[in-house]
């Protein structure tokens, strides 16, 4: 699934090679240099660095005297570069900048259990909230299903090109979402309405895909009833295939939980079916740092500037450091935003948290190479090294200070159209 | 009166030492801000100097001074007494009994006013009908509600807390100081009365609030569309001007049996034609702005615009109209559609128009604690530091009719003062001390204080948040 871009890529240089490999040679050649370079790797912040990016992926990092810049590349030049930032858990391209009917699909409300809806069904890659990300430097953004449903759907990745879905995906299938706590609770008679029901209809939900796999995996003899109906071999269900997928470990289960109470729930899920887990939101984590530390659990944490009401009353601004530093991998996140402001920019979230409690190399981590290990895509982006996509960001100043600006971004080599705000 | 009337919350764990507050005054030592006040006696000095501001002068030197109005000073003194500006320069002769407090390293600035803010756990107009002008949002507000302590924690001293713009006209605002308690046992002020801002009559200074455009638009007896939403205003400024009319007539025949009844809406109306009360105006769009200057030259209100997301495409009629503006600073546009367009470019483009700008929080739609960052963005898009950081204070204290007394570092102005560990417009920088007439209301130091500043278990807000605008976000933000 990660290389479905050039796959794409691939079969277009087929049908006209010689054009396609001149333009590429043409667009993907690039220098970036910075009097600070944070490559988040072991080689730590160069001074007066520059990174090499050859067709798309990254030739060299290095200082600017041991280097070469070869001929005919095009250089672009700025006070910092980082890596092309990730935002780790958003819905931009899904939930649209206008805010109206038709530009809502992060959540489907007519049934609380659906993980067959796919997130690059839905994304929409022109919605001018993907270019304001990527204006700040986000070149790859989690995005797709939003929190508010027991399973709302599957999460997917995909670049900030503004490219069409196929051209743009990272992940076609990142996580399954789901939520427990009040999000996803129901008025009346509607389920799930109370935390034990939230758990007891997951736990139902994945005993049914566990029992659904075990029957496509060991197919009985045609069972002959007179209704036709074969109840030993199950015809193929999306619903029950895409909880399999989790049930698996092939996909984890991003479970939305902020009180305390929903993400112990969460941890007793990970734990009974054995299943990848990803803690997303949980305002109220630093409450179990130890629990959360044993079960090996990753953390997607709200936006560190989110609203202090409601199950989130008790959010930190000093979370992701209390979290980073017991050990947990903690990335930020941009959430889901209902008004105004639509959605909101993982540099600035990660910048409060550098002012509460993290260093700046930690921070950067929080929005580059942790999300990036925590949805599995190091092996593409997140860090600026030889043999990753040629994704960087170049600011004139320090990227978390509100009066840098962010003055060039580049994926897979190819400068994107910016407009500096 | 007793002189530990006033004292913040760290001044009432010394007070525990000093039964009766008789407590002797301690020699003066220069106590310097580096350190952290972790230990009790450097808490009980650091506490003295707010519980002596009521009585003895305090100066505080070697402080980078933005004082707002004239140059910022790199390393000067700002001596406070019995509430007030003693002095602020680089050179001031500090008196010989002040308390000197070192305040090296730090950046002292104006406490900042907040235009538009929605703490407090309010709830103003309801939803009977559009225009409700008796309605007064202190009658409302509980004083204990966490979100105050928020506030002060950001550094803002003055606000303007208003009812939400779900409606054309959803009530009286209400001006408000973030001063001490009165009552030395309280955690909070008891009372509302703690808070106001007194006018002469000794009435709670506050204005109107008014909106525009689709969020006080709805179901009847609520307007469908832009032109009935102006026509019900109109109706209402027309049916005020007559109800003056025969009141000042029956004053004028000096036969108050010719008054017409009393009716609380229309003498706030009145109040808004005479001038002694401003309309606070939510308006986004452009035209939705332009439709505002015309209700305001029509019956010659007194009138600040709110939010402006598009008054960038308008500067100059808007200052044709000499009427001030106050800016929201978001971190993306969209979520409606009158916000689609909204620039961080206001703030400079204004400027440049020769408007005057202040900036608001509107919290909860920002953050209080986060205020400094809407000058700070507005820098970033060209804004001048000068007039973004006149726009946290001054601009918002004109707008507020309260600049004689507050938002400039002056001799004679109100002590409402900020001690910051760097510039204010850095991401970096945090408030460690506010201060209102003289007295600290928050130390960073104090761990009972941090709590507010940061979040985290037990800061939490008991009311749910007044929901100004949408029915979308009560449903989805909150979940509940």
């Amino acid at each position: 699934m990660p290389h479905i871009h050039h796959y794409r890529r691939f079969i277009g240089c087929l049908v006209a090679a010689a054009s396609c490999f001149s333009a590429a040679r043409s667009q993907a050649q690039v220098a970036i240099k910075g009097k600070i370079v944070h490559t988040m790797t072991s080689a730590g912040t160069i001074a007066d660095g520059v990174v090499v990016i050859t067709n798309g992926k990254i030739a060299a990092v290095g200082k600017a005297t041991e280097v070469k810049i070869p001929d005919g590349y095009k250089v672009i030049e700025g006070a910092v570069v980082t890596p092309g930032l990730i935002d780790p858990r958003g819905t931009v391209g899904v939930s649209g900048l206008f805010n109206q009917r038709q530009d809502q699909d992060q959540l489907e409300r007519s049934s609380p259990i659906q993980p067959e809806l796919r997130g690059i069904d839905a994304f929409n890659p022109g919605d001018r909230l993907v270019e304001w990300v990527r204006s700040f430097g986000i070149t790859t953004v989690h995005t797709g299903h939003a929190t508010g449903e027991l399973i709302s759907g599957q999460t997917c990745i995909v670049k900030t090109t503004g490219k069409p879905v196929e051209q743009c995906t990272v992940v076609e299938t990142a996580t399954i979402a789901a939520t427990l706590g009040p999000g996803a609770q129901k008025d009346g008679k509607a389920s799930p309405g109370t935390r034990a029901k939230e758990v007891a209809m997951l736990r139902e939900e994945l005993i049914k895909a566990q029992e659904y796999q075990h029957k496509r995996d060991h197919p009985a003899p045609p069972d002959e009833r007179p209704d036709g109906e074969d109840k030993r071999n199950p015809d193929r269900n999306l619903r029950s295939e895409s909880l399999v997928r989790v049930l698996k470990g092939e996909v984890p289960l991003m479970v939305t939980a902020n009180r305390a109470q929903d993400i112990s729930g969460a941890l007793r899920l990970a734990k009974e079916f054995k299943i990848r887990m990803i803690l997303d939101s949980a305002s109220e984590a630093y409450l179990l740092l130890n629990d959360i530390k044993a079960a090996g659990v990753p953390v997607i944490l709200h936006p560190t500037m989110s609203r202090a009401f409601g199950e989130m009353e008790n959010m930190s601004f000093e979370s992701a450091a209390n979290l980073t530093h017991a050990g947990i991998p903690t990335a930020i996140q941009s959430g889901y935003e209902a008004y105004v402001p639509k959605t909101r920019v993982v540099l600035f979230e990660a910048g409060i948290a550098a002012a509460n409690g993290l260093t700046i190399t930690e921070a950067l981590a929080t929005i580059t190479t942790v999300p990036a290990a925590i949805l599995g895509i190091a092996d593409r982006v997140g860090s600026l090294k030889v043999g990753l996509d040629g994704d960087a960001a170049v600011y004139d100043g320090d990227p978390f200070e509100y009066t840098t600006h962010c003055t060039s971004v580049v994926i897979e080599g190819q400068s994107m159209p910016q407009i500096v705000h | 009166m007793n002189q530990c009337v006033g004292i913040g919350v760290a001044a009432r764990s010394a007070q525990s030492t000093q039964p009766g507050c008789q407590m002797p005054l301690p020699s003066q030592p220069e106590h310097t801000l580096k350190q952290h006040p972790t230990t009790t006696s450097v808490a009980i000095l650091l506490l003295a100097a707010g519980a002596l501001a009521q009585v003895k002068p305090v100066a505080f030197t070697n402080a980078h001074i933005i004082p707002i109005t004239g140059d910022e000073i790199a390393s000067g003194t700002i001596v406070v007494q019995n509430g007030k500006i003693l002095a602020v320069g680089g050179t001031v002769a500090i008196p010989a009994d002040a308390e000197r407090v070192n305040a090296s390293g730090k950046t002292i600035m104006p406490g900042l006013i907040d235009t538009h803010s929605h703490v407090g756990g309010i709830a103003g107009a309801d939803g009977s009908s559009p225009i409700q002008p008796s309605i007064r949002i202190y009658d409302s507000l509980n004083p204990f509600d966490p979100g105050f302590r928020r506030v002060v924690s950001g550094g803002i001293t003055t606000l303007n807390v208003m009812p939400g713009s779900g409606h054309l006209l959803s009530g009286q605002t209400v001006y408000l100081k973030l001063r001490a308690p009165k009552r030395a046992d309280a955690a909070t002020p008891a009372t509302i009365d703690d808070f106001f801002y007194l006018d002469e009559t000794g009435t709670p200074m506050g204005g109107i609030k008014m909106a525009n455009g689709t969020n006080s638009m709805g179901e009847a007896p609520f307007p469908g569309t832009r032109a009935k939403s102006a026509a019900l205003v109109r109706e209402q400024f027309v049916k005020a001007r007559e109800y003056k009319a025969k009141k000042d007539a029956a004053a004028a025949r000096n036969k108050p049996e010719d008054a017409p009844p009393r009716d609380l809406g229309l003498e706030a109306l009145v109040e808004v034609l005479e001038g002694t009360r401003v309309v606070h105006h939510h308006t986004h769009r452009a035209d939705d702005i332009m439709t505002v200057l015309r209700l305001q030259k029509e019956f010659g209100f007194r009138v600040v615009l709110h939010h402006v997301s598009e008054a960038w495409k308008i500067a100059p009629e808007i200052a044709a109209a000499n009427v001030p503006c106050s800016a929201i600073v978001v971190d993306s546009p969209g979520g409606k559609l009158e916000a689609a367009e909204m620039s961080w470019t206001t703030g400079a483009t204004l400027e440049k128009a020769g408007v005057h700008v202040a900036f608001h929080t509107d919290d909860w739609i920002t953050d209080s604690r986060l205020f400094m960052r809407s000058a700070a963005l507005a820098v970033r898009a060209g804004m001048t530091r000068k007039g973004a950081l006149s726009a946290l204070t001054l601009e918002g204290a004109r707008i507020l009719d309260l600049d004689r007394r507050v938002g400039s570092l002056e001799a004679g102005k109100d002590a409402d003062f900020l001690l910051l560990s760097g510039d204010p417009l850095s991401v970096y920088t945090h408030v460690e001390q506010t201060w209102v007439e003289g007295v600290k209301v928050f130390d960073r130091g104090n761990p009972k204080d941090k709590l507010f500043a940061t979040g985290g278990f037990g800061a939490s807000t008991p009311t749910k948040p007044y929901m100004c605008c949408s029915e979308n976000a009560r449903g989805e933000e909150f979940g509940q």
